[in-house]
């Protein structure tokens, strides 16, 4: 069995064939007031996506503000001079379309899927909500209620997002992904609409976004219906980049959160490490996204195959690493425990696997199964139009730039085992870590140690 | 290495342009030699292919073992009588295949997705094959799955929408098999024995009972040797037996779980129509008026758009073979449960006696025949929708004719179909919050 399976491997670092970058028939322009325009053909479908990403999201906030660009995605629904609260939505929906928005700690995106030939449609609205927005002091209050609900459906109800909110603001101790996306509570209830309207005015300008359209579409006419509705919006001020990594190895830090609603204990141990934008050579971002597909690329991988299966001390344990980002970010191992096991026992299984990536080279078969994994599923990643798209909106929106598409195959391919022994010993050191651990309450049902911080309690 | 890519990647080109596909791609149906259905949609713009089987071996089929259709279907890739799992997932993983499987309450599934040129095509499909046909069950691997069961029980303990989702199917399925959690209780799940998946497996993972899916780039030739292949080790078998119709609510009634949330989580509905039924084309509409167009949608301008009440409301409309469930759902600050309430039963009443007005159902049937196309814009979304339509014995033109039905709907099909099948006044609600906010006793 053994000695077929090499032979299989082999094979395969010769037959695969080219994944998606030698695909990317991509076009683009500049709009003369800074909008960039991004166009991927996709023909199989007489469909449309478009998205508009600005280089704005909670990693440009300052403490005071958090949360301040996803309410205002929030407000980018209620309305123009030219259009009524909810008329965007209405408006789309009406043309057979759906459109929705999301915000992250880099980008803040507005999206529409629609017949390809209504794609005007979706371009004529979002280039009047980028300049003509109506921020209105009732719509405000209501919308804050309705991203607080938001937030205790997403976060303060659930031990383990609760957890993870935590784990970051201890993981980031400088670098603002350390804030929630959400925004903590205290400066959502302080928002005000001057921040607001302060915001939109230095980030939803044409400089500071790109419009990236993927379906059946000619580019040529794509860039022409950008030119008629995005083009007479005034180009306004490049806003200045906020936020720096801060610290690349603060020393070990661990978070351990009691939750007396828990049920079942978790462990997440991250590693600063650097992503596409910041890493000094790529070399170091494909090893690493090559070594958590060693650990974590399906249940033949490493971590399901030792914790799992071996050992049996998880019920489950993944590994983590997308360097779509544009400050350093977090490589996270997380394990549930298996019955009968306790999150100490997970840790010292977790570091086990490090330390053996660290001590010994991967082999040959491992190393090619996990590069075979990536590069076909960079060509899975092709059968939605959507997924392209937010690849393209978000490799530009980091800085890293969607031409680096063209790099992925070679990139995955160069990785060698020593590349990977090299980056585990780099960068997963104990001065580059945090541990959070999740532990339910031995005593569900008295409350005398107190609910595990709910923050907004009425 | 460069020249070789470069011939890859005009053959790509050549295919992402030769491959325009049209509005609504045609399915081809046959039968293998052991009996299986498959349905197959050919798709050339990219190398890749999805095939799926679907068994009618969901919960529904679990009869007094809540739990072991979930543990059955768990079971199919972790051990042959040759491979363990480590070396199953392996082999599909030197090739680039992604394989996966669920359970429900009508379907369980296994799926896997490859690459289409031959040399990883031709191992992926006879390894899935094998891995089908000789399930060996090992007692190390019941365990294992019986306890990562287990664990995710205890998760759904601390999620206050998975319990109400449980109460919900419960408290709306009654005696019915549907009404059996498809993951089991704790209790259930202890008990379950590897003789009885053995027969689980025996009877319901059979070539007759089975529905085969494939979506990508292979001839007709190819997928029916494909079909052929993965079918051939299965037992005939016979299709599992029609399921008891579910039976309508006789009362309305309230279930309350106290939880310690910030939110109380509501969901309220009924038994609802079946994949078959003639009124389920009206009632879609409707209910995509009421609750089912996300922010443009009567609850949601209410709830949210209005009073800042929720995130997220929604009503929908799920069919499945013995019948489905109407089910609208929405989470509250505790400090807001009554007005909440009241808002949603008055919204669902109000739109129950009038019915949608003939501006609010045009502007639905555009947006449902607008976005149609949006819903097989993918190999993936193609995969689901094929073996769905297989699985529920739907017309072989149901995705050609589907906008003309939605067309077809009027003001009035849309009101009998709400009044036939919504009663406000019976109906379950499941209140999960604290036991203060929901009156509940401790």
């Amino acid at each position: 069995m053994k000695r077929m399976l090499r032979t299989a491997a082999t094979l395969l670092a010769v037959l695969l064939p080219t994944a998606a970058p030698a695909a990317w028939t991509v076009s683009e322009t500049t709009l003369d007031n800074g909008l960039k325009v991004i166009v991927r053909e996709d023909h199989r479908a007489p469909v449309v996506v478009s998205q508009v990403w600005y280089r704005v999201g909670s990693s440009y906030e300052q403490h005071g503000v958090t949360g301040i660009s996803h309410v205002l995605e929030h407000m980018m629904f209620k309305g123009t001079k030219q259009h009524g609260p909810g008329e965007f939505s209405e408006i789309i929906s009406r043309n057979g379309g759906r459109q929705n928005a999301f915000t992250g700690r880099d980008y803040t995106t507005y999206f529409e899927q629609l017949s390809a030939d209504r794609l005007g449609i979706a371009l004529e609205l979002e280039a009047d909500r980028m300049h003509n927005l109506l921020l209105d002091p009732e719509q405000f209050d209501r919308e804050r209620q309705v991203v607080m609900e938001e937030r205790r459906l997403r976060t303060v109800d659930k031990p383990v997002p609760t957890m993870i909110e935590r784990f970051h603001a201890v993981a980031y101790p400088v670098s603002p992904y350390g804030h929630p996306v959400i925004g903590w509570v205290d400066d959502l209830k302080a928002l005000n609409l001057d921040d607001l309207e302060a915001w939109y005015r230095t980030y939803y300008v044409p400089s500071n976004a790109t419009l990236v359209v993927c379906g059946d579409v000619d580019p040529e006419r794509v860039f022409s219906l950008a030119r008629k509705y995005f083009g007479p919006i005034p180009a306004g001020e490049v806003p200045p980049s906020r936020g720096g990594s801060g610290l690349t190895a603060p020393g070990e830090r661990r978070i351990t959160v009691n939750d007396r609603r828990a049920d079942v204990p978790f462990v997440v141990m991250g590693y600063g490490v650097p992503s596409g934008a910041t890493a000094v050579s790529p070399d170091d971002v494909y090893a690493l996204m090559v070594l958590a597909t060693v650990l974590d690329g399906g249940q033949g991988a490493r971590l399901a195959q030792s914790l799992v299966r071996d050992q049996g001390v998880a019920a489950s344990a993944g590994a983590g690493y997308d360097p779509v980002s544009r400050l350093d970010d977090q490589f996270t191992l997380q394990a549930t425990p298996a019955p009968g096991h306790d999150p100490a026992e997970l840790e010292r299984a977790l570091r086990g696997e490090v330390a053996r990536l660290q001590d010994a080279t991967v082999s040959h078969d491992e190393l090619q199964r996990a590069k075979n994994q990536l590069l076909a599923d960079h060509l899975f990643g092709l059968d939605s139009t959507f997924y392209q798209a937010m690849q393209i909106g978000m490799l530009e929106t980091t800085g890293i730039g969607w031409k680096t598409l063209r790099d992925y195959e070679p990139g995955v391919r160069g990785v060698t085992p020593g590349d990977i022994q090299r980056v585990a010993r780099q960068y997963l050191t104990d001065a580059r870590l945090t541990v959070g651990v999740l532990r339910p309450q031995p005593d569900a049902n008295t409350t005398h140690t107190g609910t595990a911080g709910h923050g907004e309690g009425s | 290495m460069r020249p070789a890519l470069t011939g890859v990647c005009m053959l790509l080109l050549t295919a992402l342009c030769a491959g325009r596909a049209q509005a609504t791609p045609t399915i081809q149906s046959w039968r293998t030699d052991s009996g299986a259905r498959v349905m197959f949609v050919r798709t050339t713009a990219l190398p890749i292919i999805d095939v799926r089987l679907t068994f009618d071996a969901g919960s529904a089929r679990d009869g007094d073992h809540a739990g072991l259709a979930t543990l059955t279907n768990g079971l199919l890739l972790e051990g042959t009588e040759r491979m363990d799992a480590g070396e199953i997932a392996g082999r599909f993983e030197q090739y680039g295949a992604r394989v996966s499987n669920d359970s429900a309450r009508d379907m369980a599934t296994v799926s896997v997705r490859s690459l289409a040129a031959a040399d990883k095509l031709d191992p992926v499909v006879a390894h899935f094959a094998d891995v089908l046909a000789h399930p060996s069950f090992p007692k190390a691997a019941v365990e294992r799955v019986r306890k990562q069961m287990l664990v995710s029980l205890r998760e759904d303990r601390q999620s206050p929408s998975a319990l109400a989702d449980r109460a919900f199917a419960r408290a709306v399925f009654g005696d019915h098999p549907y009404a059996s959690p498809p993951d089991g209780t704790v209790h259930s799940v202890r008990a379950l024995e590897r003789a009885e998946v053995v027969g689980f497996h025996d009877r319901y993972y059979v070539a007759r009972n089975a529905v085969v899916a494939i979506v990508g780039d292979v001839t007709r030739d190819r997928a029916e040797s494909i079909a052929a292949r993965i079918t051939g080790g299965l037992v005939g078998g016979k299709h599992a037996p029609a399921l008891p119709p579910v039976k309508p609510l006789d009362n309305a009634r309230t279930v309350r779980i106290p939880f310690d949330s910030a939110q109380t989580h509501v969901l309220m509905g009924e038994p609802s129509v079946s994949r078959s039924s003639p009124d389920y084309f009206p009632l879609y509409v409707a209910n995509h008026v009421l609750g089912g167009n996300g922010l443009v949608s009567i609850l949601s301008g209410q709830m949210r758009e209005k009073r800042g009440l929720s995130y997220s409301t929604y009503s929908t409309v799920a069919p499945a073979a013995a019948g489905g469930r109407f089910e609208v759902g929405t989470q509250v600050r505790n400090a807001k449960l009554d007005e909440a309430l009241d808002v949603l039963k008055g919204t669902i009443a109000e739109f129950h006696d009038d019915g949608p007005t003939a501006a609010q159902l045009k502007a639905s049937k555009q947006n449902i025949t607008g976005s149609f196309p949006l819903n097989l814009d993918s190999n993936r979304d193609l995969t689901g929708y094929i073996a769905m339509i297989g699985f529920y014995d739907l017309p072989l033109d149901y995705l050609a004719t589907f906008r003309d039905r939605i067309e077809a709907v009027s003001e009035r099909d849309a009101t009998v179909a709400l009044r036939r099948h919504v009663h406000p006044q019976r109906m379950v609600t499941v209140l999960v919050g604290p036991a203060d906010v929901i009156g509940a006793k401790r």
